[in-house]
């Protein structure tokens, strides 16, 4: 009796619940991606993107801190597939570098941003009454308050960690998933099958993390998938303003702001991550759209 | 409709005096303060400055004074800037940057709302598709990539605007166009939603059987509804502009707050930063206070609900 797979008894089929169906649920929603050229495209250019900065470096004879000072900025050339900048070092190296602090600060923040926000909209969701009320309020506090303002100064006067970067920002992009996860978690909780688990017993915690939120995935994916690059955007604003990411290391960010203050004299400093990073923000975006469709999530809006 | 306008206007009440603590309090516990930046100053004339703005007053009694002034309006003496109030300097950098932002807003708006209502009215046609690119593009290509771009296009290499600066009418083009596009998109992503999602109800079928003009169903049964998510939408599109705006005035050099904002954090200017911030988190909460009524007054769910 310890595990206990939602029942799922003749009558209740014209109600399934997603559980009910079992993979199939999963396999529909595969099909549907699939059709989905946009959201194909974004997924294998993220693959591509992500090998590239993890593998990349690793193949190529330049450090990202070393200089050909000699060189100075120089344009592309079969050297130097994207040039150099002004202090002669690899843009390609520097790029898929950059790529590596874009990409971790992306999933780690937004994994602190989907853990606190799932466990927070599930117990509003679960509890409902005061409780609820109370969690909720405090949301809508947090939502109207200038939370980018608050980020710049822990950035300012906490030094630049990238550690506290990620909590900076997590703290930030929570909130919508705490919104979204609560409306899901009160239409399961209503569910027969909840019921049935929690006549058989079992405590609140359990009902909520083995019985609930396994039922409320899809939305959960599908949102994380669109907070990754919201967080990434957060991120490079940061480094836009000097506050993310610290010489000799880069983001995205960094560099793009780099390439912005000589794209006079050496535009494809600007050109090549701004390119990059849009890239990947498409394709993140195509991918969380094509999910959302796939999934059959509603945008709602509560 | 006064009970749920009072409640709000309160719960912004209680929501700024928060932020004011926060912020306060953490100014007060950062390491280093405004005043060991420089020049090594002698810890006498360091005692003197500390003095001279209560700095070495306990932190309960420099609390209390402060929101005490703030009571009268009076956002007290900058720090860095020897000689201003802080009041001087936010009503130096404030229009600006509502200048900035209103512009911005109404672009968005005039960009974003039409498309949308095409794109929804046009389901699936080549202009539904140019719409749903144009609002990927403003969700994923951040203005500060879009920003240098204009300005390497427009003022560089076609001399058409001047590439910093906030000096003629032409000045404000630039930035304003940047700053609504990024808000246009999700505006137009919205409208269509909802336009979409009023369309298919069937108040508009029996509409059409009456025979109603396309555009009369548009205009007359649709929009109001049909505006509902973008109307949501305004109250964090609002601060998103405004916090927007650090970036785009940093890249065009105007003269407004968010600059301002990013420097005096940097120089430890803890009044400038509080004044700032406060100010900030006001003009966000009337306007979102603005977009909540709005809202409730445009749709009788809300209204009723609360």
């Amino acid at each position: 009796m310890t595990t206990l797979a939602p029942p799922a008894s003749p009558e209740q089929v014209s109600t399934a619940t997603p559980a009910e169906r079992g993979s199939s649920l999963w396999h529909d929603a595969w099909l549907r991606l699939r059709k989905n050229r946009l959201a194909l495209f974004g997924a294998g250019v993220l693959v591509l993107v992500s090998i590239a900065c993890l593998a990349g470096p690793l193949f190529s004879s330049y450090g990202y801190e070393q200089q050909f000072l000699e060189l100075g900025a120089s344009a592309p050339s079969s050297q130097h597939w994207l040039g150099t900048d002004t202090l002669g070092r690899d843009l390609l190296v520097r790029t898929l570098y950059g790529g590596r602090i874009s990409l971790a600060v992306g999933l780690v923040a937004t994994l602190v941003a989907v853990t606190i926000g799932v466990v927070y909209g599930a117990v509003a969701g679960f509890f409902e009454g005061k409780v609820d009320a109370v969690m909720m309020r405090i949301v809508d506090i947090m939502y109207s308050l200038p939370f980018t303002i608050f980020v710049i100064l822990l950035m300012v006067f906490f030094g630049r960690e990238i550690i506290l970067l990620f909590v900076a920002i997590g703290a930030v992009e929570w909130l919508t998933m705490a919104r979204i996860v609560r409306a899901q978690v009160m239409a399961v909780k209503r569910m027969e099958f909840v019921e049935a688990a929690r006549s058989l017993g079992f405590g609140k915690s359990r009902l909520i993390f083995r019985h609930i939120l396994p039922n409320i995935v899809g939305p959960i994916i599908v949102y994380t998938t669109l907070t990754i690059p919201s967080v990434m955007l957060l991120e490079a604003f940061l480094s836009f303003l000097g506050l993310g990411v610290q010489a000799p290391m880069s983001s995205w960010g960094v560099l793009i702001k780099d390439g912005a203050e000589k794209m006079e004299e050496f535009p494809w400093l600007l050109y090549f991550p701004g390119a990059v990073f849009s890239l990947t923000l498409f394709s993140l975006n195509f991918l969380g759209d094509g999910l959302r469709d796939a999934l059959d999530v509603r945008s709602s809006k509560d | 409709m006064f009970r749920f306008f009072a409640s709000r206007l309160l719960q912004s009440a209680l929501a700024l005096l928060i932020i004011i603590t926060a912020t306060f309090f953490m100014l007060r516990f950062v390491p280093g303060g405004p005043f060991t930046a420089e020049k090594a100053v002698t810890p006498e004339i360091l005692r003197n400055l500390e003095a001279h703005y209560g700095l070495n007053q306990p932190l309960w009694k420099q609390y209390a004074d402060y929101l005490g002034s703030l009571l009268r309006g009076d956002f007290g003496p900058s720090f860095k800037y020897p000689n201003r109030t802080v009041n001087e300097i936010l009503g130096d950098k404030l229009p600006v940057s509502l200048e900035l932002g209103s512009l911005s807003l109404l672009l968005a708006l005039l960009m974003g709302i039409p498309l949308g209502i095409i794109a929804a009215t046009r389901r699936n046609s080549w202009i539904d598709y140019c719409a749903s690119t144009f609002g990927m593009t403003g969700l994923s290509v951040p203005t500060f990539v879009v920003a240098p771009l204009l300005v390497l296009a427009l003022s560089i290499h076609m001399g058409w605007f001047n590439a910093s600066g906030w000096y003629s009418p032409e000045d404000r083009v630039l930035p304003s166009l940047v700053l609504g596009f990024a808000y246009a998109a999700p505006i137009s992503r919205l409208t269509r939603g909802g336009m979409l999602e009023i369309l298919s109800q069937d108040f508009i079928r029996t509409a059409r059987a009456k025979g109603a003009s396309e555009l009369r169903i548009i205009f007359k049964h649709c929009l109001r509804g049909g505006l509902l998510p973008v109307v949501s939408y305004l109250g964090p599109a609002i601060a998103g502009i405004l916090t927007g705006s650090f970036v785009i005035e940093t890249i065009f050099q105007i003269p407004g707050l968010g600059r301002e904002f990013v420097n005096s954090a940097f120089n430890r200017d803890y009044t400038l930063v509080l004044g700032t911030v406060i100010l900030y988190a006001a003009l966000i909460m009337v306007l979102n206070l603005a977009a909540d009524v709005a809202q409730a007054w445009m749709n009788p769910k809300v209204r009723l609900a609360r």
